[in-house]
Protein backbone atom coordinates (compact mmCIF):
# COMPACT_ATOMS: atom_id res chain seq x y z
CA UNK A 1 0.00 0.00 0.00
CA UNK A 2 3.14 2.23 0.39
CA UNK A 3 2.29 3.02 -3.31
CA UNK A 4 -0.49 5.39 -2.56
CA UNK A 5 1.10 7.00 0.37
CA UNK A 6 3.91 7.99 -1.63
CA UNK A 7 2.62 9.02 -4.71
CA UNK A 8 -0.38 10.92 -2.54
CA UNK A 9 0.56 14.20 -4.34
CA UNK A 10 0.28 12.20 -7.88
CA UNK A 11 -3.20 10.91 -6.47
CA UNK A 12 -4.57 14.19 -5.55
CA UNK A 13 -3.98 16.26 -8.46
CA UNK A 14 -5.32 13.33 -10.45
CA UNK A 15 -8.42 13.30 -8.47
CA UNK A 16 -8.74 17.12 -8.41
CA UNK A 17 -8.47 16.81 -12.46
CA UNK A 18 -10.73 14.15 -12.64
CA UNK A 19 -13.50 16.14 -10.67
CA UNK A 20 -13.20 18.85 -12.71
CA UNK A 21 -13.30 17.03 -15.86
CA UNK A 22 -16.50 16.16 -14.43
CA UNK A 23 -17.51 18.93 -13.04
CA UNK A 24 -17.68 20.42 -16.18
CA UNK A 25 -19.13 17.00 -18.14
CA UNK A 26 -22.03 17.35 -15.70
CA UNK A 27 -23.41 20.19 -16.06
CA UNK A 28 -22.62 20.34 -19.81
CA UNK A 29 -24.74 17.12 -20.53
CA UNK A 30 -27.34 17.88 -18.04
CA UNK A 31 -28.21 21.30 -19.56
CA UNK A 32 -27.98 19.57 -23.20
CA UNK A 33 -29.77 16.38 -22.39
CA UNK A 34 -32.18 19.01 -20.54
CA UNK A 35 -32.74 20.41 -23.82
CA UNK A 36 -33.12 17.65 -26.23
CA UNK A 37 -35.81 15.62 -23.73
CA UNK A 38 -37.63 19.50 -24.42
CA UNK A 39 -37.04 19.04 -28.15
CA UNK A 40 -38.45 15.38 -27.94
CA UNK A 41 -42.06 16.08 -26.14
CA UNK A 42 -41.98 19.45 -28.15
CA UNK A 43 -45.51 20.25 -29.86
CA UNK A 44 -43.17 21.00 -33.21
CA UNK A 45 -42.45 17.75 -35.01
CA UNK A 46 -39.01 18.76 -36.62
CA UNK A 47 -37.94 19.14 -33.47
CA UNK A 48 -38.99 15.78 -32.03
CA UNK A 49 -37.00 14.87 -35.24
CA UNK A 50 -33.82 16.50 -34.06
CA UNK A 51 -33.93 14.91 -30.06
CA UNK A 52 -34.81 11.44 -31.64
CA UNK A 53 -32.49 11.51 -34.16
CA UNK A 54 -30.05 13.04 -31.43
CA UNK A 55 -30.66 10.11 -28.97
CA UNK A 56 -30.66 7.00 -31.62
CA UNK A 57 -26.96 8.17 -32.53
CA UNK A 58 -25.16 8.72 -29.45
CA UNK A 59 -26.64 6.64 -27.30
CA UNK A 60 -25.66 3.97 -29.50
CA UNK A 61 -22.23 5.05 -30.62
CA UNK A 62 -19.36 3.73 -28.28
CA UNK A 63 -17.91 6.05 -26.45
CA UNK A 64 -14.83 6.03 -27.71
CA UNK A 65 -15.92 6.21 -31.11
CA UNK A 66 -17.19 10.30 -29.82
CA UNK A 67 -13.83 10.73 -28.24
CA UNK A 68 -12.14 9.77 -32.06
CA UNK A 69 -14.19 12.04 -33.16
CA UNK A 70 -13.91 14.83 -30.91
CA UNK A 71 -10.23 14.55 -30.68
CA UNK A 72 -9.40 13.78 -34.01
CA UNK A 73 -12.55 15.23 -36.11
CA UNK A 74 -12.89 18.88 -33.91
CA UNK A 75 -9.44 19.48 -34.87
CA UNK A 76 -9.88 18.74 -38.70
CA UNK A 77 -12.77 22.00 -39.01
CA UNK A 78 -10.91 23.97 -36.99
CA UNK A 79 -11.46 23.77 -33.59
CA UNK A 80 -8.61 23.34 -31.90
CA UNK A 81 -7.92 23.23 -27.81
CA UNK A 82 -6.53 20.87 -25.27
CA UNK A 83 -7.39 17.52 -24.63
CA UNK A 84 -9.20 18.27 -21.68
CA UNK A 85 -12.06 19.91 -23.54
CA UNK A 86 -12.08 17.48 -26.32
CA UNK A 87 -12.76 15.06 -23.85
CA UNK A 88 -15.12 17.11 -21.64
CA UNK A 89 -17.38 17.80 -25.31
CA UNK A 90 -17.33 13.67 -25.92
CA UNK A 91 -18.51 13.41 -22.62
CA UNK A 92 -21.42 15.84 -22.30
CA UNK A 93 -22.47 14.37 -26.16
CA UNK A 94 -22.60 11.21 -24.95
CA UNK A 95 -23.82 11.24 -21.46
CA UNK A 96 -26.66 13.87 -22.70
CA UNK A 97 -28.68 11.19 -24.71
CA UNK A 98 -28.84 9.28 -21.55
CA UNK A 99 -29.73 12.25 -19.40
CA UNK A 100 -32.36 13.16 -22.24
CA UNK A 101 -33.71 9.81 -21.67
CA UNK A 102 -34.01 9.82 -18.13
CA UNK A 103 -35.83 13.23 -17.83
CA UNK A 104 -37.95 12.06 -20.66
CA UNK A 105 -39.61 9.34 -18.32
CA UNK A 106 -39.74 11.67 -15.53
CA UNK A 107 -41.67 13.96 -17.70
CA UNK A 108 -44.32 10.83 -18.77
CA UNK A 109 -44.53 10.16 -15.05
CA UNK A 110 -46.63 13.39 -14.60
CA UNK A 111 -50.06 13.29 -14.72
CA UNK A 112 -51.28 14.24 -18.31
CA UNK A 113 -53.62 16.50 -16.42
CA UNK A 114 -50.71 18.42 -14.85
CA UNK A 115 -50.05 19.20 -18.59
CA UNK A 116 -53.62 19.93 -19.60
CA UNK A 117 -54.36 22.41 -17.00
CA UNK A 118 -50.92 24.49 -17.37
CA UNK A 119 -51.84 24.64 -21.37
CA UNK A 120 -55.74 25.37 -20.09
CA UNK A 121 -54.78 28.61 -17.87
CA UNK A 122 -52.39 30.06 -20.72
CA UNK A 123 -49.49 28.85 -20.20
CA UNK A 124 -46.51 28.31 -23.25
CA UNK A 125 -45.07 24.75 -23.97
CA UNK A 126 -42.14 26.18 -22.55
CA UNK A 127 -43.78 27.72 -19.32
CA UNK A 128 -45.49 24.74 -18.70
CA UNK A 129 -42.59 22.19 -18.97
CA UNK A 130 -40.28 24.50 -17.14
CA UNK A 131 -42.84 25.56 -14.15
CA UNK A 132 -45.16 22.70 -14.23
CA UNK A 133 -43.72 19.57 -15.65
CA UNK A 134 -39.67 19.54 -15.20
CA UNK A 135 -40.52 20.16 -11.39
CA UNK A 136 -42.38 17.08 -10.64
CA UNK A 137 -40.74 15.30 -12.96
CA UNK A 138 -37.53 15.73 -10.74
CA UNK A 139 -38.48 13.35 -8.20
CA UNK A 140 -38.77 10.49 -10.86
CA UNK A 141 -36.01 11.45 -12.69
CA UNK A 142 -33.36 11.77 -9.56
CA UNK A 143 -32.58 7.72 -9.05
CA UNK A 144 -31.54 7.22 -12.96
CA UNK A 145 -30.04 10.20 -13.73
CA UNK A 146 -27.98 9.37 -10.74
CA UNK A 147 -26.71 6.59 -12.37
CA UNK A 148 -26.40 7.88 -15.66
CA UNK A 149 -24.27 10.62 -13.73
CA UNK A 150 -22.29 7.63 -11.96
CA UNK A 151 -21.47 5.91 -15.47
CA UNK A 152 -20.41 9.40 -16.44
CA UNK A 153 -17.89 9.66 -13.83
CA UNK A 154 -16.59 6.43 -14.57
CA UNK A 155 -16.61 6.78 -18.47
CA UNK A 156 -14.39 9.85 -17.52
CA UNK A 157 -11.45 7.13 -17.40
CA UNK A 158 -12.13 6.26 -20.79
CA UNK A 159 -11.50 10.08 -21.59
CA UNK A 160 -8.69 9.87 -19.50
CA UNK A 161 -7.01 6.61 -20.95
CA UNK A 162 -7.25 9.04 -24.32
CA UNK A 163 -4.75 11.29 -22.86
CA UNK A 164 -6.81 14.15 -20.93
CA UNK A 165 -3.66 14.42 -19.09
CA UNK A 166 -3.34 14.16 -15.42
CA UNK A 167 -6.43 12.64 -14.61
CA UNK A 168 -6.79 10.07 -12.19
CA UNK A 169 -6.98 6.90 -14.57
CA UNK A 170 -3.69 8.30 -16.26
CA UNK A 171 -2.04 8.70 -12.89
CA UNK A 172 -1.97 5.10 -13.09
CA UNK A 173 -0.03 4.89 -16.41
CA UNK A 174 2.19 7.21 -15.04
CA UNK A 175 3.21 5.10 -11.84
CA UNK A 176 2.91 1.81 -13.45
CA UNK A 177 5.10 2.49 -16.77
CA UNK A 178 7.69 5.64 -15.90
CA UNK A 179 8.15 4.34 -12.51
CA UNK A 180 7.83 0.56 -12.86
CA UNK A 181 5.40 0.51 -10.07
CA UNK A 182 3.57 -2.64 -9.52
CA UNK A 183 -0.07 -2.43 -11.77
CA UNK A 184 -2.63 -3.83 -9.14
CA UNK A 185 -1.25 -1.56 -5.74
CA UNK A 186 -1.63 1.39 -7.92
CA UNK A 187 -4.65 0.38 -9.45
CA UNK A 188 -6.57 0.04 -5.82
CA UNK A 189 -5.38 3.61 -5.43
CA UNK A 190 -7.29 4.54 -8.58
CA UNK A 191 -10.17 2.49 -7.26
CA UNK A 192 -10.50 4.62 -4.17
CA UNK A 193 -10.24 8.08 -5.88
CA UNK A 194 -13.35 6.89 -8.31
CA UNK A 195 -15.16 5.36 -4.85
CA UNK A 196 -14.61 8.86 -3.07
CA UNK A 197 -16.25 10.24 -6.17
CA UNK A 198 -19.25 7.88 -6.78
CA UNK A 199 -20.45 7.16 -3.52
CA UNK A 200 -20.90 10.31 -1.38
CA UNK A 201 -22.28 11.17 -5.15
CA UNK A 202 -25.29 8.83 -4.23
CA UNK A 203 -25.95 9.90 -1.30
CA UNK A 204 -26.23 13.04 -2.08
CA UNK A 205 -28.88 11.93 -5.20
CA UNK A 206 -30.52 9.85 -2.21
CA UNK A 207 -31.05 12.95 0.14
CA UNK A 208 -32.08 15.10 -3.15
CA UNK A 209 -35.17 12.51 -3.70
CA UNK A 210 -36.35 13.08 -0.15
CA UNK A 211 -36.07 16.32 -0.51
CA UNK A 212 -37.61 16.47 -3.83
CA UNK A 213 -40.95 14.48 -2.80
CA UNK A 214 -44.03 15.74 -3.73
CA UNK A 215 -47.36 14.44 -2.01
CA UNK A 216 -50.07 13.20 -4.37
CA UNK B 1 -80.74 36.69 -12.34
CA UNK B 2 -83.29 33.82 -12.62
CA UNK B 3 -82.25 31.16 -14.53
CA UNK B 4 -85.31 31.04 -16.80
CA UNK B 5 -85.14 32.81 -19.98
CA UNK B 6 -82.69 31.61 -22.58
CA UNK B 7 -81.64 35.09 -24.13
CA UNK B 8 -80.45 35.97 -20.24
CA UNK B 9 -77.44 38.09 -20.27
CA UNK B 10 -77.21 37.91 -24.07
CA UNK B 11 -75.97 41.57 -25.05
CA UNK B 12 -73.09 40.94 -27.52
CA UNK B 13 -73.95 40.32 -31.30
CA UNK B 14 -71.22 38.04 -31.53
CA UNK B 15 -71.95 34.81 -29.34
CA UNK B 16 -69.26 34.07 -27.22
CA UNK B 17 -68.90 30.73 -28.39
CA UNK B 18 -69.39 29.44 -31.74
CA UNK B 19 -69.16 26.02 -32.87
CA UNK B 20 -70.13 25.35 -36.96
CA UNK B 21 -70.19 21.77 -38.20
CA UNK B 22 -67.57 20.62 -36.41
CA UNK B 23 -66.43 16.23 -37.05
CA UNK B 24 -64.34 15.00 -34.49
CA UNK B 25 -62.89 11.10 -35.14
CA UNK B 26 -61.19 8.95 -32.40
CA UNK B 27 -60.08 6.42 -34.86
CA UNK B 28 -62.88 4.65 -36.42
CA UNK B 29 -64.82 6.25 -33.43
CA UNK B 30 -66.91 9.34 -34.86
CA UNK B 31 -67.18 11.73 -31.65
CA UNK B 32 -68.77 14.68 -32.89
CA UNK B 33 -71.02 14.74 -35.17
CA UNK B 34 -71.85 18.06 -37.50
CA UNK B 35 -72.32 19.92 -33.85
CA UNK B 36 -73.22 23.36 -34.24
CA UNK B 37 -74.06 25.17 -31.13
CA UNK B 38 -74.08 28.93 -30.20
CA UNK B 39 -73.53 30.01 -26.81
CA UNK B 40 -74.25 33.65 -26.46
CA UNK B 41 -72.42 36.15 -23.71
CA UNK B 42 -73.77 35.46 -19.88
CA UNK B 43 -75.69 32.38 -20.89
CA UNK B 44 -75.16 28.95 -18.87
CA UNK B 45 -75.54 25.97 -20.83
CA UNK B 46 -75.56 22.45 -19.61
CA UNK B 47 -74.61 19.51 -21.48
CA UNK B 48 -76.46 16.73 -20.67
CA UNK B 49 -75.92 12.82 -22.17
CA UNK B 50 -75.17 9.32 -21.49
CA UNK B 51 -71.39 8.26 -20.82
CA UNK B 52 -69.37 8.58 -24.56
CA UNK B 53 -72.22 10.37 -26.13
CA UNK B 54 -69.05 13.07 -26.85
CA UNK B 55 -69.91 15.50 -24.18
CA UNK B 56 -66.45 15.54 -22.55
CA UNK B 57 -64.82 16.20 -25.94
CA UNK B 58 -67.39 18.97 -26.51
CA UNK B 59 -65.90 20.77 -23.95
CA UNK B 60 -62.88 20.07 -24.50
CA UNK B 61 -62.80 20.52 -27.92
CA UNK B 62 -63.57 24.51 -27.29
CA UNK B 63 -60.76 25.21 -25.83
CA UNK B 64 -58.46 23.00 -28.24
CA UNK B 65 -57.29 20.80 -25.75
CA UNK B 66 -58.98 17.90 -28.35
CA UNK B 67 -58.14 19.50 -31.67
CA UNK B 68 -61.24 18.92 -34.06
CA UNK B 69 -61.14 17.19 -37.58
CA UNK B 70 -63.14 20.11 -38.90
CA UNK B 71 -65.43 22.62 -38.78
CA UNK B 72 -64.91 26.08 -37.16
CA UNK B 73 -64.77 27.04 -33.47
CA UNK B 74 -64.93 30.83 -32.42
CA UNK B 75 -64.41 32.19 -28.89
CA UNK B 76 -65.98 35.74 -28.97
CA UNK B 77 -66.17 35.88 -32.53
CA UNK B 78 -62.36 34.60 -33.04
CA UNK B 79 -61.33 31.67 -34.48
CA UNK B 80 -59.74 29.00 -32.45
CA UNK B 81 -55.54 29.31 -33.55
CA UNK B 82 -53.27 26.76 -34.41
CA UNK B 83 -50.77 25.64 -31.56
CA UNK B 84 -48.42 28.01 -30.23
CA UNK B 85 -48.46 31.46 -28.69
CA UNK B 86 -51.87 32.44 -29.95
CA UNK B 87 -53.35 29.75 -28.76
CA UNK B 88 -52.26 29.91 -25.35
CA UNK B 89 -53.67 33.71 -25.44
CA UNK B 90 -56.93 32.25 -25.96
CA UNK B 91 -56.51 29.84 -23.56
CA UNK B 92 -56.28 32.54 -20.79
CA UNK B 93 -59.23 34.06 -21.77
CA UNK B 94 -60.97 30.46 -21.18
CA UNK B 95 -61.48 29.40 -17.64
CA UNK B 96 -61.57 25.25 -17.74
CA UNK B 97 -62.48 22.99 -14.61
CA UNK B 98 -61.41 19.47 -14.69
CA UNK B 99 -63.32 16.14 -13.60
CA UNK B 100 -59.71 15.46 -11.43
CA UNK B 101 -59.33 18.93 -10.71
CA UNK B 102 -55.66 19.05 -11.55
CA UNK B 103 -54.02 21.51 -9.38
CA UNK B 104 -50.61 21.93 -9.66
CA UNK B 105 -49.34 19.26 -7.52
CA UNK B 106 -45.91 20.83 -6.33
CA UNK B 107 -47.70 24.47 -5.43
CA UNK B 108 -49.41 25.86 -2.71
CA UNK B 109 -53.17 25.99 -3.23
CA UNK B 110 -52.22 30.20 -3.15
CA UNK B 111 -49.24 29.88 -5.55
CA UNK B 112 -51.68 27.98 -7.58
CA UNK B 113 -53.91 30.71 -8.04
CA UNK B 114 -50.91 33.01 -8.71
CA UNK B 115 -48.99 31.18 -11.27
CA UNK B 116 -51.08 31.98 -14.39
CA UNK B 117 -51.62 35.79 -13.56
CA UNK B 118 -47.79 36.44 -13.17
CA UNK B 119 -46.46 34.31 -15.63
CA UNK B 120 -49.33 34.70 -18.17
CA UNK B 121 -50.54 37.80 -17.49
CA UNK B 122 -47.21 39.39 -16.05
CA UNK B 123 -49.00 40.96 -13.06
CA UNK B 124 -47.06 41.60 -9.76
CA UNK B 125 -47.02 39.31 -7.18
CA UNK B 126 -48.33 41.18 -4.58
CA UNK B 127 -51.18 42.26 -7.04
CA UNK B 128 -51.62 38.65 -7.88
CA UNK B 129 -51.17 37.46 -4.26
CA UNK B 130 -54.08 40.18 -3.16
CA UNK B 131 -56.51 38.55 -5.99
CA UNK B 132 -55.88 34.93 -5.22
CA UNK B 133 -56.81 35.62 -1.80
CA UNK B 134 -59.87 37.44 -2.57
CA UNK B 135 -61.05 34.70 -4.84
CA UNK B 136 -60.20 31.67 -2.39
CA UNK B 137 -62.09 33.94 -0.09
CA UNK B 138 -64.86 33.76 -2.44
CA UNK B 139 -64.72 30.24 -3.15
CA UNK B 140 -64.75 29.65 1.01
CA UNK B 141 -61.06 27.77 1.03
CA UNK B 142 -59.32 31.22 2.36
CA UNK B 143 -57.68 29.50 5.07
CA UNK B 144 -56.45 26.49 2.92
CA UNK B 145 -54.16 29.02 0.80
CA UNK B 146 -50.75 27.83 2.13
CA UNK B 147 -51.50 24.25 2.18
CA UNK B 148 -50.63 21.98 -0.61
CA UNK B 149 -53.07 20.31 -2.91
CA UNK B 150 -52.85 17.03 -1.66
CA UNK B 151 -53.77 18.19 1.92
CA UNK B 152 -57.39 19.42 0.71
CA UNK B 153 -60.58 17.50 0.12
CA UNK B 154 -62.13 16.94 -3.02
CA UNK B 155 -64.20 19.72 -2.63
CA UNK B 156 -62.14 22.04 -1.31
CA UNK B 157 -59.90 21.29 -4.29
CA UNK B 158 -62.36 21.92 -6.63
CA UNK B 159 -63.33 25.25 -5.48
CA UNK B 160 -59.37 25.96 -5.70
CA UNK B 161 -59.21 25.10 -8.88
CA UNK B 162 -62.77 27.12 -10.21
CA UNK B 163 -60.49 30.00 -8.50
CA UNK B 164 -57.26 29.24 -10.59
CA UNK B 165 -59.09 29.31 -13.10
CA UNK B 166 -61.29 32.83 -12.30
CA UNK B 167 -57.82 34.16 -11.42
CA UNK B 168 -57.47 34.98 -15.29
CA UNK B 169 -60.69 36.93 -15.54
CA UNK B 170 -61.66 34.53 -18.16
CA UNK B 171 -64.78 35.62 -20.74
CA UNK B 172 -66.37 31.68 -20.95
CA UNK B 173 -65.82 29.28 -18.26
CA UNK B 174 -65.76 25.19 -19.14
CA UNK B 175 -66.55 22.75 -16.76
CA UNK B 176 -65.77 19.10 -17.69
CA UNK B 177 -67.88 16.94 -15.15
CA UNK B 178 -67.04 19.22 -12.20
CA UNK B 179 -68.36 16.80 -9.29
CA UNK B 180 -67.69 13.44 -10.54
CA UNK B 181 -64.94 12.75 -9.12
CA UNK B 182 -66.02 13.96 -5.78
CA UNK B 183 -67.75 12.28 -2.84
CA UNK B 184 -71.32 12.81 -2.56
CA UNK B 185 -71.15 15.07 0.10
CA UNK B 186 -68.73 17.44 -1.28
CA UNK B 187 -70.67 18.03 -4.38
CA UNK B 188 -73.03 20.77 -2.94
CA UNK B 189 -70.39 22.68 -1.87
CA UNK B 190 -69.01 22.85 -5.68
CA UNK B 191 -72.35 23.75 -7.22
CA UNK B 192 -73.03 26.48 -4.28
CA UNK B 193 -69.97 28.12 -6.04
CA UNK B 194 -70.58 27.05 -9.97
CA UNK B 195 -74.40 28.46 -9.10
CA UNK B 196 -73.05 31.96 -7.54
CA UNK B 197 -70.96 32.41 -10.56
CA UNK B 198 -73.70 31.78 -12.98
CA UNK B 199 -75.83 34.18 -11.15
CA UNK B 200 -72.89 37.11 -11.66
CA UNK B 201 -73.71 36.50 -15.17
CA UNK B 202 -70.62 34.13 -16.29
CA UNK B 203 -70.74 32.56 -19.67
CA UNK B 204 -70.65 28.69 -18.89
CA UNK B 205 -70.61 25.83 -20.37
CA UNK B 206 -71.35 22.78 -18.27
CA UNK B 207 -70.96 18.86 -18.68
CA UNK B 208 -72.30 17.31 -15.98
CA UNK B 209 -74.69 14.72 -14.49
CA UNK B 210 -76.30 17.24 -11.82
CA UNK B 211 -79.87 17.23 -12.77
CA UNK B 212 -80.57 19.37 -9.76
CA UNK B 213 -78.07 22.14 -10.65
CA UNK B 214 -79.11 21.88 -14.41
CA UNK B 215 -82.41 23.20 -13.35
CA UNK B 216 -81.60 25.23 -10.78
CA UNK B 217 -78.59 27.27 -12.65
CA UNK B 218 -78.97 26.86 -16.34
CA UNK B 219 -80.45 28.71 -19.55
CA UNK B 220 -80.46 26.08 -21.63
CA UNK B 221 -80.11 22.27 -21.86
CA UNK B 222 -78.12 20.20 -24.58
CA UNK B 223 -78.27 16.63 -24.77
CA UNK B 224 -76.19 14.73 -26.77
CA UNK B 225 -76.40 11.07 -27.70
CA UNK B 226 -73.80 9.28 -29.82
CA UNK B 227 -71.65 12.32 -30.75
CA UNK B 228 -74.90 14.44 -31.98
CA UNK B 229 -77.05 17.26 -30.54
CA UNK B 230 -80.28 15.41 -29.96
CA UNK B 231 -81.85 18.36 -28.18
CA UNK B 232 -81.02 21.80 -27.25
CA UNK B 233 -83.97 23.54 -25.18
CA UNK B 234 -84.76 25.08 -21.84
CA UNK B 235 -84.40 23.16 -18.66
CA UNK B 236 -88.19 22.94 -17.92
CA UNK B 237 -88.66 21.62 -21.13
CA UNK B 238 -86.52 19.40 -20.90
CA UNK B 239 -86.96 17.99 -17.62
CA UNK B 240 -90.41 17.57 -18.05
CA UNK B 241 -91.59 17.40 -22.00
CA UNK B 242 -88.31 15.71 -23.87
CA UNK B 243 -88.89 15.67 -27.44
CA UNK B 244 -86.40 12.89 -28.34
CA UNK B 245 -86.91 9.10 -27.05
CA UNK B 246 -83.25 9.07 -26.66
CA UNK B 247 -83.79 11.95 -24.23
CA UNK B 248 -86.78 10.50 -22.53
CA UNK B 249 -84.95 7.20 -22.14
CA UNK B 250 -82.20 8.92 -20.62
CA UNK B 251 -84.40 10.45 -18.15
CA UNK B 252 -86.17 7.69 -17.32
CA UNK B 253 -83.11 5.70 -16.29
CA UNK B 254 -81.27 8.80 -14.37
CA UNK B 255 -84.59 10.06 -12.53
CA UNK B 256 -86.68 7.00 -11.84
CA UNK B 257 -84.29 5.77 -8.61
Amino acid sequence: MNVILDNFAQYRDGFLTTLEFCAYAFVGALVLGTVIAAFRVSPVPPLRWVGTSYVNVFRNCPLTVVLFFCAFGLPEIGVNGLYFWFGVAALVLYTAAFVCEAIRAGINSVPAGQAEAARAVGLTFTQSLSSIILPQALRTVVPPLGSVIIAMVKNSAIAGAFGVGGDLFAVSDTLTSSRGEAILPVLIGVTIGYLILTIPGGMLLNLLERKVAIAR
Amino acid sequence: MTASDPAAGSTSTEPMIRMQSVDKHFGPLHVLKDINLEIPQGQVVVVLGPSGSGKSTLCRAINRLEPIDSGVIEIDGKPLPAEGKDLARLRAEVGMVFQSFNLFAHKTILENVMLAPVKVRKQDQATARKTAVDLLERVGIASQGDKYPAQLSGGQQQRAAIARALAMRPKVMLFDEPTSALDPEMVQEVLDVMTGLAGEGMTMLVVTHEMGFARKAANRVVFMADGEIVEDSTPEKFFTAPESARARDFLGKILTH
